[in-house]
Protein backbone atom coordinates (compact mmCIF):
# COMPACT_ATOMS: atom_id res chain seq x y z
CA UNK A 1 0.00 0.00 0.00
CA UNK A 2 1.31 3.36 -1.10
CA UNK A 3 2.46 5.28 2.08
CA UNK A 4 0.43 8.77 2.61
CA UNK A 5 2.37 11.89 2.78
CA UNK A 6 1.32 13.90 5.82
CA UNK A 7 4.02 16.59 6.12
CA UNK A 8 2.75 20.06 6.70
CA UNK A 9 5.13 21.99 4.53
CA UNK A 10 3.27 25.09 5.98
CA UNK A 11 4.19 23.88 9.13
CA UNK A 12 6.72 26.48 11.40
CA UNK A 13 7.64 25.63 14.88
CA UNK A 14 6.59 27.02 18.25
CA UNK A 15 8.75 28.27 20.71
CA UNK A 16 9.67 29.32 24.13
CA UNK A 17 12.39 31.50 25.68
CA UNK A 18 13.33 32.64 29.15
CA UNK A 19 16.20 35.11 29.88
CA UNK A 20 18.51 33.12 32.28
CA UNK A 21 19.82 36.76 33.79
CA UNK A 22 16.32 37.59 35.60
CA UNK A 23 15.40 36.47 38.59
CA UNK A 24 11.59 37.00 38.77
CA UNK A 25 11.69 36.81 42.70
CA UNK A 26 13.49 39.89 42.31
CA UNK A 27 11.09 42.21 40.15
CA UNK A 28 9.12 45.10 41.60
CA UNK A 29 6.39 44.91 38.61
CA UNK A 30 5.74 41.46 36.41
CA UNK A 31 3.95 42.53 33.42
CA UNK A 32 2.18 40.22 30.54
CA UNK A 33 1.29 40.91 26.54
CA UNK A 34 -1.21 38.78 25.12
CA UNK A 35 -1.24 38.84 21.56
CA UNK A 36 -3.79 36.48 19.89
CA UNK A 37 -3.45 36.57 16.33
CA UNK A 38 -5.42 35.17 13.21
CA UNK A 39 -2.31 32.44 12.54
CA UNK A 40 -0.56 32.50 15.90
CA UNK A 41 -0.77 33.61 19.56
CA UNK A 42 2.37 35.22 21.40
CA UNK A 43 2.65 35.72 25.31
CA UNK A 44 5.32 38.04 26.96
CA UNK A 45 6.61 38.51 30.55
CA UNK A 46 8.04 41.40 31.74
CA UNK A 47 9.68 41.84 34.88
CA UNK A 48 10.52 45.76 35.23
CA UNK A 49 10.19 46.82 31.85
CA UNK A 50 12.78 43.87 30.96
CA UNK A 51 11.88 40.72 28.58
CA UNK A 52 11.84 37.85 31.11
CA UNK A 53 9.83 35.37 28.79
CA UNK A 54 7.79 34.20 25.89
CA UNK A 55 5.97 32.02 23.92
CA UNK A 56 5.10 31.88 20.38
CA UNK A 57 2.59 29.69 18.95
CA UNK A 58 -0.28 28.20 16.40
CA UNK A 59 -3.64 30.10 17.07
CA UNK A 60 -6.08 27.17 17.58
CA UNK A 61 -9.89 27.62 16.64
CA UNK A 62 -10.52 28.93 20.09
CA UNK A 63 -9.13 32.26 21.04
CA UNK A 64 -9.64 32.17 24.81
CA UNK A 65 -7.88 28.87 24.99
CA UNK A 66 -4.98 29.88 22.54
CA UNK A 67 -4.56 32.99 24.94
CA UNK A 68 -4.67 30.68 27.95
CA UNK A 69 -1.81 28.07 26.22
CA UNK A 70 0.63 30.98 24.94
CA UNK A 71 -0.01 32.35 28.66
CA UNK A 72 0.90 28.60 29.64
CA UNK A 73 3.77 28.01 27.57
CA UNK A 74 5.44 31.04 28.18
CA UNK A 75 5.26 30.87 32.03
CA UNK A 76 6.66 27.10 31.64
CA UNK A 77 10.06 26.39 33.47
CA UNK A 78 9.79 29.54 35.09
CA UNK A 79 8.13 28.46 38.41
CA UNK A 80 6.21 31.80 38.60
CA UNK A 81 2.37 31.65 39.71
CA UNK A 82 0.11 33.45 37.72
CA UNK A 83 -1.09 35.55 40.67
CA UNK A 84 2.39 37.23 40.20
CA UNK A 85 1.23 39.18 37.09
CA UNK A 86 1.02 42.58 37.93
CA UNK A 87 -1.26 43.67 34.63
CA UNK A 88 -1.88 41.82 31.54
CA UNK A 89 -3.28 43.29 28.09
CA UNK A 90 -4.60 41.46 25.07
CA UNK A 91 -4.00 42.77 21.78
CA UNK A 92 -4.30 41.20 18.13
CA UNK A 93 -7.45 40.03 16.54
CA UNK A 94 -8.26 38.23 19.14
CA UNK A 95 -7.45 40.97 21.70
CA UNK A 96 -11.11 40.48 23.15
CA UNK A 97 -11.17 37.23 24.36
CA UNK A 98 -8.19 36.78 26.01
CA UNK A 99 -9.66 35.83 29.66
CA UNK A 100 -6.92 36.88 32.01
CA UNK A 101 -6.32 40.43 30.57
CA UNK A 102 -7.35 43.33 32.45
CA UNK A 103 -8.01 45.47 29.32
CA UNK A 104 -7.07 45.28 25.54
CA UNK A 105 -5.05 47.72 22.98
CA UNK A 106 -5.26 47.86 19.49
CA UNK A 107 -2.38 45.74 17.47
CA UNK A 108 -1.58 48.98 15.74
CA UNK A 109 -0.59 50.91 19.12
CA UNK A 110 1.16 47.62 20.33
CA UNK A 111 3.03 46.83 17.39
CA UNK A 112 4.90 50.58 16.99
CA UNK A 113 5.85 50.48 20.86
CA UNK A 114 6.80 46.35 20.50
CA UNK A 115 8.79 47.88 17.20
CA UNK A 116 10.20 50.25 19.08
CA UNK A 117 11.58 48.02 21.65
CA UNK A 118 12.79 44.98 20.21
CA UNK A 119 14.71 47.54 16.66
CA UNK A 120 15.70 50.03 19.13
CA UNK A 121 13.97 53.90 19.10
CA UNK A 122 15.39 54.92 15.82
CA UNK A 123 13.10 52.83 14.12
CA UNK A 124 10.39 55.48 12.23
CA UNK A 125 8.19 52.61 9.78
CA UNK A 126 7.29 49.48 11.10
CA UNK A 127 5.48 46.79 8.55
CA UNK A 128 3.90 44.24 10.44
CA UNK A 129 2.99 41.15 7.81
CA UNK A 130 1.35 38.99 9.94
CA UNK A 131 -1.17 35.98 9.27
CA UNK A 132 -4.10 37.21 7.62
CA UNK A 133 -3.24 41.03 7.41
CA UNK A 134 -0.38 43.73 6.58
CA UNK A 135 -0.15 46.76 8.56
CA UNK A 136 2.11 49.84 8.24
CA UNK A 137 2.99 51.97 10.97
CA UNK A 138 5.22 55.13 10.77
CA UNK A 139 5.97 56.43 14.62
CA UNK A 140 8.05 58.53 16.61
CA UNK A 141 11.10 58.39 18.68
CA UNK A 142 8.52 57.33 21.58
CA UNK A 143 7.54 54.50 19.37
CA UNK A 144 3.72 56.32 19.27
CA UNK A 145 1.93 55.94 16.13
CA UNK A 146 1.94 59.16 13.66
CA UNK A 147 0.28 57.47 10.77
CA UNK A 148 -0.79 53.71 10.31
CA UNK A 149 -2.80 51.52 7.77
CA UNK A 150 -4.01 48.29 8.06
CA UNK A 151 -4.98 45.90 5.45
CA UNK A 152 -7.13 43.13 6.77
CA UNK A 153 -9.63 42.81 3.86
CA UNK A 154 -7.95 40.31 1.78
CA UNK A 155 -4.97 38.06 2.69
CA UNK A 156 -2.98 38.38 -0.30
CA UNK A 157 0.36 39.23 0.67
CA UNK A 158 0.22 38.11 4.09
CA UNK A 159 1.45 35.20 5.84
CA UNK A 160 -1.32 32.83 5.56
CA UNK A 161 -0.83 33.02 2.02
CA UNK A 162 2.83 32.30 2.20
CA UNK A 163 1.89 28.94 4.02
CA UNK A 164 -0.77 28.04 1.36
CA UNK A 165 1.66 28.56 -1.60
CA UNK A 166 4.73 26.58 0.77
CA UNK A 167 2.29 23.74 1.07
CA UNK A 168 1.26 23.83 -2.61
CA UNK A 169 4.40 23.82 -3.84
CA UNK A 170 5.77 20.76 -0.84
CA UNK A 171 8.38 23.32 0.21
CA UNK A 172 8.95 23.54 3.86
CA UNK A 173 7.52 27.28 5.05
CA UNK A 174 11.24 27.83 6.44
CA UNK A 175 13.06 27.27 3.31
CA UNK A 176 10.70 29.18 0.81
CA UNK A 177 12.77 32.28 1.20
CA UNK A 178 16.19 30.76 0.47
CA UNK A 179 15.42 28.44 -2.37
CA UNK A 180 13.63 31.59 -3.93
CA UNK A 181 17.23 32.97 -4.61
CA UNK A 182 18.14 29.71 -5.94
CA UNK A 183 17.20 30.74 -9.70
CA UNK A 184 19.52 31.13 -12.67
CA UNK A 185 17.62 34.71 -13.09
CA UNK A 186 15.01 36.68 -11.45
CA UNK A 187 11.79 35.28 -13.19
CA UNK A 188 8.74 37.79 -14.05
CA UNK A 189 6.04 38.32 -10.40
CA UNK A 190 2.89 36.10 -10.43
CA UNK A 191 0.21 38.42 -11.48
CA UNK A 192 -1.95 37.82 -8.58
CA UNK A 193 -0.71 37.14 -4.86
CA UNK A 194 -4.85 36.16 -4.12
CA UNK A 195 -4.71 33.11 -1.90
CA UNK A 196 -8.12 31.94 -3.54
CA UNK A 197 -6.19 31.27 -7.18
CA UNK A 198 -2.65 30.45 -5.60
CA UNK A 199 -2.92 27.25 -6.82
CA UNK A 200 -4.18 28.39 -10.13
CA UNK A 201 -1.10 30.78 -10.58
CA UNK A 202 1.25 27.72 -9.53
CA UNK A 203 -0.36 25.19 -11.36
CA UNK A 204 0.11 27.13 -14.68
CA UNK A 205 3.62 28.00 -14.57
CA UNK A 206 4.61 24.87 -13.10
CA UNK A 207 2.90 23.44 -16.72
CA UNK A 208 4.61 25.76 -18.61
CA UNK A 209 7.82 23.97 -17.14
CA UNK A 210 8.87 26.57 -14.25
CA UNK A 211 11.32 25.33 -11.71
CA UNK A 212 9.63 24.81 -8.40
CA UNK A 213 12.25 27.55 -7.06
CA UNK A 214 11.54 30.27 -10.15
CA UNK A 215 7.40 29.83 -8.70
CA UNK A 216 8.50 30.70 -5.70
CA UNK A 217 10.74 33.72 -6.66
CA UNK A 218 7.98 34.53 -8.21
CA UNK A 219 5.25 34.74 -5.72
CA UNK A 220 8.20 36.09 -3.48
CA UNK A 221 8.67 39.37 -5.68
CA UNK A 222 4.64 39.66 -6.30
CA UNK A 223 4.45 39.57 -2.67
CA UNK A 224 6.75 42.05 -2.19
CA UNK A 225 5.61 44.57 -4.94
CA UNK A 226 2.07 44.28 -3.15
CA UNK A 227 3.14 45.32 0.52
CA UNK A 228 4.78 48.31 -1.59
CA UNK A 229 2.24 49.56 -2.72
CA UNK A 230 0.34 49.51 0.11
CA UNK A 231 2.93 51.29 2.43
CA UNK A 232 3.87 53.95 -0.04
CA UNK A 233 0.39 55.02 1.20
CA UNK A 234 1.72 55.91 4.52
CA UNK A 235 5.37 57.06 3.20
CA UNK A 236 8.20 55.06 4.56
CA UNK A 237 11.01 57.01 6.29
CA UNK A 238 14.41 55.17 7.26
CA UNK A 239 14.66 53.42 9.64
CA UNK A 240 12.82 50.49 8.43
CA UNK A 241 11.84 47.93 10.86
CA UNK A 242 9.88 44.61 10.01
CA UNK A 243 7.91 42.90 12.57
CA UNK A 244 5.38 39.68 11.90
CA UNK A 245 6.19 36.44 10.80
CA UNK A 246 7.02 37.13 7.27
CA UNK A 247 10.05 38.88 8.70
CA UNK A 248 11.74 35.70 8.27
CA UNK A 249 11.05 35.07 4.99
CA UNK A 250 14.59 36.59 3.69
CA UNK A 251 12.70 35.95 0.08
CA UNK A 252 9.69 38.59 0.16
CA UNK A 253 11.85 41.30 2.73
CA UNK A 254 15.15 41.27 0.46
CA UNK A 255 13.15 42.24 -2.56
CA UNK A 256 11.10 44.13 -0.66
CA UNK A 257 14.24 46.73 0.91
CA UNK A 258 15.92 45.96 -3.28
CA UNK A 259 12.99 47.94 -4.44
CA UNK A 260 12.36 50.58 -1.89
CA UNK A 261 16.62 51.47 -1.61
CA UNK A 262 16.69 50.83 2.11
CA UNK A 263 18.41 48.33 4.16
CA UNK A 264 16.00 46.91 6.88
CA UNK A 265 17.05 47.01 11.07
CA UNK A 266 18.53 44.25 12.34
CA UNK A 267 16.66 42.17 15.53
CA UNK A 268 17.89 39.23 17.26
CA UNK A 269 14.75 39.23 18.71
CA UNK A 270 11.97 36.66 17.35
CA UNK A 271 9.69 39.20 15.04
CA UNK A 272 6.66 37.84 16.09
CA UNK A 273 6.65 38.69 19.34
CA UNK A 274 6.32 42.79 18.49
CA UNK A 275 2.78 42.81 19.08
CA UNK A 276 3.05 41.47 22.73
CA UNK A 277 5.99 42.77 23.92
CA UNK A 278 4.11 46.41 23.24
CA UNK A 279 0.97 45.20 25.12
CA UNK A 280 3.33 43.81 27.88
CA UNK A 281 5.27 47.64 27.89
CA UNK A 282 1.87 49.40 28.16
CA UNK A 283 0.93 47.37 30.91
CA UNK A 284 4.16 48.31 32.66
CA UNK A 285 3.66 51.81 31.74
CA UNK A 286 0.25 51.77 33.05
CA UNK A 287 1.24 49.80 36.55
CA UNK A 288 3.85 52.84 36.92
CA UNK A 289 1.02 55.55 36.61
CA UNK A 290 -0.90 53.99 39.32
CA UNK A 291 -3.51 52.78 36.87
CA UNK A 292 -3.07 49.35 37.13
CA UNK A 293 -5.02 46.11 38.43
CA UNK A 294 -7.26 46.87 41.84
CA UNK A 295 -5.88 44.28 44.19
CA UNK B 1 -1.93 60.64 14.17
CA UNK B 2 -2.93 60.01 10.62
CA UNK B 3 -5.35 56.89 11.03
CA UNK B 4 -6.39 55.13 7.63
CA UNK B 5 -8.90 53.30 7.86
CA UNK B 6 -10.07 50.83 5.60
CA UNK B 7 -8.49 48.47 3.04
CA UNK B 8 -7.20 47.58 -0.43
CA UNK B 9 -8.63 44.54 -2.60
CA UNK B 10 -8.82 43.97 -5.72
CA UNK B 11 -10.64 46.93 -6.94
CA UNK B 12 -8.88 49.22 -5.74
CA UNK B 13 -8.12 51.34 -2.16
CA UNK B 14 -10.65 52.44 0.48
CA UNK B 15 -9.34 54.34 3.01
CA UNK B 16 -10.67 57.16 5.21
CA UNK B 17 -8.34 59.06 6.80
CA UNK B 18 -8.81 60.87 9.94
CA UNK B 19 -6.22 63.36 10.97
CA UNK B 20 -6.81 62.75 14.65
CA UNK B 21 -4.53 65.88 15.85
CA UNK B 22 -7.17 68.14 14.84
CA UNK B 23 -10.15 66.18 15.33
CA UNK B 24 -11.95 67.26 18.83
CA UNK B 25 -14.68 64.78 18.47
CA UNK B 26 -17.44 67.03 18.13
CA UNK B 27 -19.37 64.19 16.49
CA UNK B 28 -20.80 66.79 13.25
CA UNK B 29 -19.72 64.03 10.80
CA UNK B 30 -21.87 61.42 12.61
CA UNK B 31 -24.74 63.22 12.24
CA UNK B 32 -23.90 64.25 8.81
CA UNK B 33 -23.27 60.25 7.81
CA UNK B 34 -26.27 58.58 6.41
CA UNK B 35 -24.90 55.57 6.49
CA UNK B 36 -23.20 55.84 10.44
CA UNK B 37 -19.89 55.13 9.20
CA UNK B 38 -18.37 57.72 12.12
CA UNK B 39 -18.56 56.92 15.84
CA UNK B 40 -17.49 59.04 18.62
CA UNK B 41 -15.19 57.40 21.13
CA UNK B 42 -13.71 58.59 24.72
CA UNK B 43 -10.20 57.37 23.95
CA UNK B 44 -8.43 56.83 21.20
CA UNK B 45 -8.02 53.41 20.67
CA UNK B 46 -4.24 53.58 19.17
CA UNK B 47 -2.91 55.53 20.93
CA UNK B 48 -3.71 54.84 24.70
CA UNK B 49 -2.67 57.86 27.12
CA UNK B 50 -4.65 60.22 25.00
CA UNK B 51 -8.00 60.51 26.61
CA UNK B 52 -10.02 62.70 24.95
CA UNK B 53 -13.13 62.15 22.64
CA UNK B 54 -12.07 61.10 18.76
CA UNK B 55 -13.60 60.26 15.78
CA UNK B 56 -13.35 56.34 14.37
CA UNK B 57 -14.66 54.32 11.61
CA UNK B 58 -17.20 51.92 12.92
CA UNK B 59 -15.29 48.46 13.21
CA UNK B 60 -17.73 46.78 11.14
CA UNK B 61 -17.98 49.11 8.94
CA UNK B 62 -14.17 49.43 8.07
CA UNK B 63 -14.05 46.50 5.20
CA UNK B 64 -17.35 47.95 3.58
CA UNK B 65 -16.53 50.84 2.73
CA UNK B 66 -16.75 51.23 -0.90
CA UNK B 67 -20.35 50.11 -0.20
CA UNK B 68 -21.37 52.51 2.76
CA UNK B 69 -19.96 55.49 1.26
CA UNK B 70 -21.45 54.50 -2.62
CA UNK B 71 -24.12 56.35 -1.78
CA UNK B 72 -22.34 59.56 -1.33
CA UNK B 73 -20.71 59.05 -4.22
CA UNK B 74 -22.58 58.96 -7.59
CA UNK B 75 -20.12 58.57 -10.22
CA UNK B 76 -20.78 61.78 -11.99
CA UNK B 77 -21.61 64.85 -10.83
CA UNK B 78 -20.65 63.95 -7.08
CA UNK B 79 -21.96 66.49 -4.79
CA UNK B 80 -19.56 67.41 -1.51
CA UNK B 81 -19.29 64.44 0.78
CA UNK B 82 -21.47 65.25 3.47
CA UNK B 83 -18.86 64.22 6.26
CA UNK B 84 -16.14 66.32 5.33
CA UNK B 85 -18.66 69.43 4.76
CA UNK B 86 -19.61 69.03 8.30
CA UNK B 87 -16.31 69.16 10.00
CA UNK B 88 -15.49 72.60 11.00
CA UNK B 89 -11.53 71.20 11.69
CA UNK B 90 -11.40 69.34 7.89
CA UNK B 91 -10.02 66.40 9.59
CA UNK B 92 -11.60 63.79 7.34
CA UNK B 93 -10.78 62.79 3.44
CA UNK B 94 -11.52 59.77 1.47
CA UNK B 95 -8.40 57.90 -0.90
CA UNK B 96 -11.04 57.21 -3.42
Amino acid sequence: MAEENTQEYWRWTESHWKNPDIRWEDAKIVTVGIDVGSVSSQAVVMTDGQLYAYSNMRTGSDSPESARNALNFGLEGTNMPESRIDYCIGTGYGRVNVPMADRSITEIACHARGAHFIYGPEVRTVLDVGGQDCKAIRCDEKGKVVNFLMNDKCAAGTGRGMEVFADLLSVPIIDVGERSFQVKEEPESVSSTCVVYAKTEATGLLRKGWQVNEVLAAYCSAMAHRIITLIERIGIEKEFAITGGLAKNRGVIERLMKEIGLEPMHTDWDTQIAGAVGAALFSYALVQKGKGRKK
Amino acid sequence: MIANYGYRDGSGDYFITIDTDKCDGCGRCVQACPGDVFQVVDEDPNDPFREEPIVIIVSDKRKKLKYECGPCKPPTNRPPLPCVKACPQDVISHSW
